[in-house]
């Protein structure tokens, strides 16, 4: 699905990833864990395209293509999903209104017609069911005055019409109530299939226990420094990540 | 004499002569009014970006680069020119080179409504002209005063409620330089309500320097909505000065869009002249290539209890210019007073300019005011936000535009007017 070889990207003079590794086959869910500012989110954000990163080294291939040689579109396009971990407002733009476009253009990409309207509504109000989005919210701005809980479903809603290859879902349990969790843990567990795979970043073992994931990988300072099963996730949470800190601080 | 000749404009100068020589007497017009509007003119000259006002509009320069020679040569039009600017659902009247055109206009007799050319009116009504646009105040009112068209006077009598809008229909058409001076009188009668749409073209093969006024006197408890539409296109330099006076009770809305128009300037004047009135101003702007749009407002509460309110929108591409100067005026006696404006743009390029000035003057100490002013480029998170999903950079940028000119868009409520500022705008993103 995806295999990144010795990532390394900047912002300015900072270098924030540090080669990264790491091989994500169709069927597997992978989470990253590591602590606040060692580059979780620079990474989902060089991965699906944002220009403000400098990649300086390194290669990303997804499903056989050269990922960093395609705009941020294309990737959504080829079936990239990155859940922000701060979804953006968009007033003025209706939630229906950008889903149609996005999903009408993936569907250009491929060579298939626009979806019918009606088509495309039975999707609308079956895939808000999945993570029971209130069905006025998809008519209103993008994410505009939405609850961070509503945002969060908002964008698992977004996964769940796309229908990605990989879906990276970043800190996507931040900010959501313990039934918000359950219900969107629930929705992407429907989403997946052997065809697709999923990263999800996250601080916590209370998203693991629901989406319960094949590898586990500890991000810090840039490199992934610790990978194992779904173990070392319950590891972290009864440790924390003093000792990995000691370890890899001499590495810095 | 010929020491204070020398001081003069000779743009300004020019001006006068080529239109002296192509003009004909203005039978509604008191000779007093223009040999006083002349003597302005000659005084203040032509505007230029010295000018306080005119600072980022330099009027002068256009006409010395543009029109050097005037020649005032007109095309006569037919109902084929003029059938695609009309608007279905309202009753199109049409002014062709700054005369009322009769003819080309759509007859329908309506309860309360009076329609007729200036030379037509009455001597009393005559006294209206000049009694909200003064020459003094600009020497562009005065250039008008002083070479006025046979313009429009509107009239809703007492009490009565106009049905569907009308629609002026403001073409100018030539086949070379031309000037012209349009100007009318909107005279809306105490608890009467009506729709006006204004809508300017060129449709000729010349560039046309277009220099409109309209007074329009709103009575008591009386409602006057107005659309103002422009799309001169690429020939066209415009100014377009209302000077509104509304009394006790009423409400005056307009609405202006600026679709294209090489240098397009728009004087908007307000006097709330009484207590408990309302004015709502709101204008967007889309401008490329060398365009210049320049939005000035004036906002005049003199008595106590009144509402004022500004949204002015644009977005500036290539190298175009977009201005907005809002000033509000709030007199000592104005208690109680609201008023609120906004600005907002977008720079679509490095090489397009945004010039904002909110200027808020008050006199009194019981009042609610505000203002901001915003100019950026694009939302580039919520641009990036949009490709993450898959859609191309074209189309996320368009989303993101129209989104920040849709409450603008969503003010017209007249459907096929929509369509239309809809569709332009949609044509020039
Ligand atoms: N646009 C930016 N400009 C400057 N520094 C940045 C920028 N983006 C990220 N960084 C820095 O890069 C580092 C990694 O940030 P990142 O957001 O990837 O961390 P994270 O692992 O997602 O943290 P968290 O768990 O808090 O979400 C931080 O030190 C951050 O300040
Ligand atoms: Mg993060």
């Amino acid at each position: 699905m995806i295999s990144i070889k010795n990532l390394h990207a900047s912002i300015g003079d900072k270098e924030i990833l540090r080669g990264i590794n790491l091989e994500v086959k169709a069927g597997e869910v992978h989470a990253i864990m590591g602590p606040n500012g060692s580059g979780k989110s620079t990474l989902s954000s060089v991965l699906a395209g944002r220009e403000d990163y400098d990649v300086t080294e390194g290669e990303v291939t997804f499903n056989g293509k050269d990922l960093l040689e395609l705009s941020a579109e294309d990737r959504a396009r080829e079936g990239l999903f990155l859940a922000f971990q701060y979804p953006v407002e968009i007033p003025g733009v209706s939630n229906i209104n950008f889903l149609r476009t996005a999903l009408n253009e993936i569907r250009a990409y491929h060579g298939q017609e626009e979806m019918p309207a009606k088509d495309f509504l039975a999707l609308v109000k079956d895939k808000s069911k999945l993570v029971e989005l209130d069905s006025k919210l998809a008519s209103r701005s993008v994410n505009e005055g939405f609850s961070g809980g509503e945002k969060k479903r908002n964008e698992i809603f977004q996964m769940a019409m796309l229908q990605p290859k990989l879906a990276i879902l970043d800190e996507t349990d931040s900010g959501l109530d313990i039934d918000a969790l359950r219900i969107v843990a629930t929705g992407v567990n429907k989403l997946k299939s052997k065809e697709n795979a999923t990263i999800v970043i996250t601080h916590y073992q209370r998203l693991l226990d629901y989406i319960v994931p094949d590898f586990v990988h500890i991000l810090y300072k840039g490199r992934i420094v610790k990978s194992g099963g779904k173990e070392l996730a319950l590891e972290l949470e009864a440790k924390g990540y003093d000792e990995i800190k000691k370890e890899f601080e001499i590495a810095d | 004499m010929s020491l204070v000749a020398e001081n003069k404009s000779a743009v300004t100068q020019n001006l006068l002569e080529q239109l002296q020589k192509n003009s004909s007497k203005i039978a509604f017009m008191p000779d007093t009014e223009i040999v006083s509007a002349i003597r302005i003119l000659e005084d203040k000259g032509i505007p230029n970006n010295k000018h306080e006002d005119y600072k980022y509009c330099n009027i002068e320069a256009v006409l010395r680069k543009e029109f050097k020679t005037v020649e005032q040569s007109f095309n006569e039009l037919t109902n084929a020119d003029i059938a695609p600017l009309k608007i279905e659902e309202a009753i199109n009247l049409v002014v062709v080179n700054g005369n009322y055109n009769e003819a080309l206009s759509e007859k329908m007799i309506v309860k309360g409504l009076t329609v007729k050319s200036l030379n037509e009116l009455s001597s009393s009504e005559k006294g209206l002209l000049s009694s909200q646009a003064k020459s003094d105040t600009d020497a562009l009112i005065a250039l008008n005063t002083a070479f006025t068209g046979n313009g429009l006077f509107l009239q809703v009598d007492k009490n009565n409620i106009i049905p569907m809008p009308l629609h002026v229909i403001y073409v100018n058409s030539g086949n070379s330089s031309n000037v012209t001076n349009t100007r009318n009188f909107v005279n809306i009668q105490a608890s009467a309500e009506v729709t006006l749409i204004e809508s300017f073209y060129n449709i000729g093969t010349a560039k046309v320097f277009s220099n409109f006024v309209s007074e329009k006197f709103v009575g008591e408890n009386a409602k006057l909505t107005c659309y103002t539409f422009q799309n001169e296109g690429a020939l066209s330099y415009s100014v377009n000065t209302n000077q509104v006076k509304i009394s006790k009770y009423s409400n005056y809305t307009n609405n202006t869009f600026t679709l294209s128009g090489e240098l397009v300037r728009n004087n908007h004047n307000v006097v709330l002249a009484d207590s408990n009135c309302e004015a709502h101003l709101n204008g967007l702007f889309i401008s490329n290539g060398t365009q210049s749009v320049d939005n000035h407002t004036l906002i005049d509460h003199q008595m106590p209890h009144c509402e004022s309110n500004e949204l002015y929108k644009g977005i500036a591409k290539d190298k175009s210019v977009g201005t907005f100067n809002g000033k509000i005026f709030v007199r000592k006696d104005a208690q109680k007073t609201n008023a609120y404006q906004s600005s907002k743009n977008i720079l679509m390029s490095d090489d397009a300019t945004i010039n904002t000035k909110p200027q808020l003057e008050i006199y009194a100490d019981d009042v609610k005011c505000s203002h901001g002013t915003s100019t950026g480029k694009i939302d580039t998170e919520a641009l990036f936000y949009l490709k993450a999903r898959g859609i191309g950079d074209e189309s996320a940028r368009k989303l993101l535009l129209q989104a920040f000119a849709q409450e603008l868009i969503d003010k017209i409520e007249i459907p096929s007017l929509q369509e239309r500022v809809l569709h332009l705008f949609e044509k020039a993103l």
